[in-house]
């Protein structure tokens, strides 16, 4: 069977119902209809405000997305090479970790106001963990043998880090990143949806607020596709960079 | 090497003059690991000389410290006891004349086959011209070629055997350290490896220290095979294999003299498997 056509199907089903089922059985207030949703996305694309505020969202979440990996990523080393450092800090990483990070909103609104910025804190706070904590991971994953091996050949601890260690917990913190990305957005949008006036978080509590059932639902679409395409853009570095992976999946699995 | 081989097929009379010329000593050496607290003995009472271009296969059972004399020769751990000299030095700290090679190759995934074979030589600070000149030849010393560009997920077991024994000479370690490299291969792969280790380490005149549980193998490859027994362990035995040392592996399975080696050392071997099994058992 064609996997696509057979999505198609589901697809076009799960819309006709809805399409159909929109004002007869249920009512249209609550659910809206995709036909009005599409209407009021094309409005919003032709009004340019979809660009407007997608593309704040957008800054927010790349602008935290790209602190907090940064961050994640080079403590994640740190703490992975430096067993000492780790457990000295451990209590503390372990305390925050716990924390649900979108609690730290209203302490982020007083700490850098409802701009941008306290947006962009919270999404990199967010990413850092999950970025750190796959890092570090990486780091120790890294086989004893293989670096013993390297030693013999001469290897100092850069030629270790570089060579070794580094491209080893890549791919560690690739999952990271792609765990990240839904996440990321969370930060960014939880931000808006707290505080704003701008934004996809914004637009969405708008159209709530003036119970636009339909004008929520676009904004929902909009958020997915920002989603999509964020994860699509981190696939697309990785294989960039990790080309030994590309064909991993093709091959038939083998014991 | 004529000189080693007399050594060993005459091992009463040569033997001072063998210790005087040794690469590798072992002097009375043992070794504990501590494991939680509890000191834990693997081997004791190890005295061993090997020559330069010595091919030395060593048997045992598991767990009777075989690894363990590899890796005091690396220097990867220093003996408890006892002293452990290479080419006249006691070995401390990483013996960088030592290469390594165990069951998995422990190549690099995310670099191709002239991306791992390189990176001893850049590690060494090999230039680029010069480097890619010497993994050519590497390639095509192990038979690779054509596969230059394939990462390891892409090859066959025995490819990336070829391309680990590649990176293991690039650096030319004037010993090789062998931890049951060949195990996970088939029969006829294994057969084809230990033909092309045989014809390099003569011809490149390296000394081969070769861990094995097969001893078949042992006899194949070995100008001498040590027997390792026991609980710590030590060397019970220290076979000579007067076989030659430019051996055809495949035409020796029709070498009656083959088979008396390799069924004395099943005799010698036997009971000490027996032991384990016993003492596993108790």
């Amino acid at each position: 069977m064609n996997i696509f056509l057979g999505r198609l199907a589901i697809f076009i089903t799960l819309f006709a119902t809805w399409e159909l089922s929109s004002g007869p059985l249920i009512d249209p207030f609550f659910v809206s209809s995709p036909s009005e949703i599409a209407g009021k996305f094309y409005e919003l694309v032709i009004s340019g405000r979809l660009f407007s505020h997608g593309g704040i969202t957008v800054v927010e979440t790349l602008a935290g997305f790209v602190l907090g990996a940064t961050v994640g990523i080079g403590v994640g080393l740190l703490l992975g090479r430096n067993e000492l450092l780790a457990k000295l800090l451990d209590p503390i990483l372990v305390s925050i970790y716990s924390l649900p990070k979108v609690a730290l909103a209203p302490l982020f609104i007083m700490w850098f106001g409802i701009g941008i910025e306290m947006k962009i804190i919270l999404t990199a706070t967010i990413v850092f963990f999950l970025v750190f904590l796959n890092t570090y991971s990486g780091v120790r994953a890294v086989d004893r043998e293989q670096l013993e091996i390297l030693r013999l050949m001469g290897a100092r601890e850069h030629h270790l880090i570089t060579k070794v260690v580094f491209p080893s917990a890549i791919q560690w913190v690739f999952t990271g990143l792609k765990l990240s990305v839904p996440y990321a957005l969370i930060g960014a949008i939880v931000g808006e949806i707290m505080a704003s006036n701008r934004g996809l978080g914004y637009l969405l509590q708008d159209a709530a607020g003036q119970l636009d059932t339909a004008g929520v639902f676009a904004a929902l679409v909009a958020i997915i596709a920002l989603a999509l395409l964020l994860q699509a853009i981190v696939r697309m570095v990785e294989t960039r960079l990790m080309p030994w992976k590309k064909d991993l999946g093709d091959r038939e699995a083998s014991v | 090497m004529p000189v080693a081989l007399k050594a060993i097929t005459t091992p009463a009379g040569a033997e001072r003059d063998e210790r005087a010329s040794a690469l590798i000593q072992f002097i009375g050496v043992s070794k504990s690991f501590t494991v939680k607290g509890v000191a834990k003995q693997a081997s004791h009472s190890i005295n061993l000389s090997i020559e330069k271009g010595e091919v030395v296969t060593v048997v045992g059972p598991s767990g009777c410290g075989k690894s363990t004399l590899l890796n005091m020769v690396a220097g990867l751990f220093a003996p408890t006891e006892g002293q452990v000299v290479y080419n006249g030095k006691a070995v401390c700290g990483v013996n960088g004349r030592t290469g390594y090679m165990t069951q998995s190759d422990h190549l690099l995934p995310w670099r191709d086959v002239v991306g791992n074979i390189a990176v001893p030589l850049e590690i060494q600070g090999m230039p680029k011209v010069q480097r890619r000149e010497r993994i050519q030849e590497l390639i095509k010393l192990v038979g690779l070629e054509g596969f230059e560009k394939s990462y390891p997920s892409q090859l066959s077991g025995g490819m990336r055997k070829r391309a680990a024994l590649a990176r293991l000479l690039a650096y030319d370690p004037e010993t090789l350290l062998m931890d049951e490299p060949f195990a996970a291969l088939d029969a006829q792969l294994r057969m084809r490896m230990q033909t092309e280790l045989i014809r390099l380490s003569r011809r490149l005149n390296k000394t081969v220290i070769f861990v094995t549980h097969d001893l078949d193998e042992a006899v194949a490859l070995g100008d001498r095979c040590l027997i390792f027994a026991g609980r710590p362990g030590t060397i019970v035995k220290d076979v000579p294999i007067p076989l030659g040392e430019e051996r055809n592996i495949l035409q020796l399975r029709k070498d009656p003299r083959y088979h008396q080696l390799c069924g004395d050392l099943w005799d010698f071997m036997t009971p000490s498997l027996n032991d384990a099994a016993e003492g596993n058992r108790a």
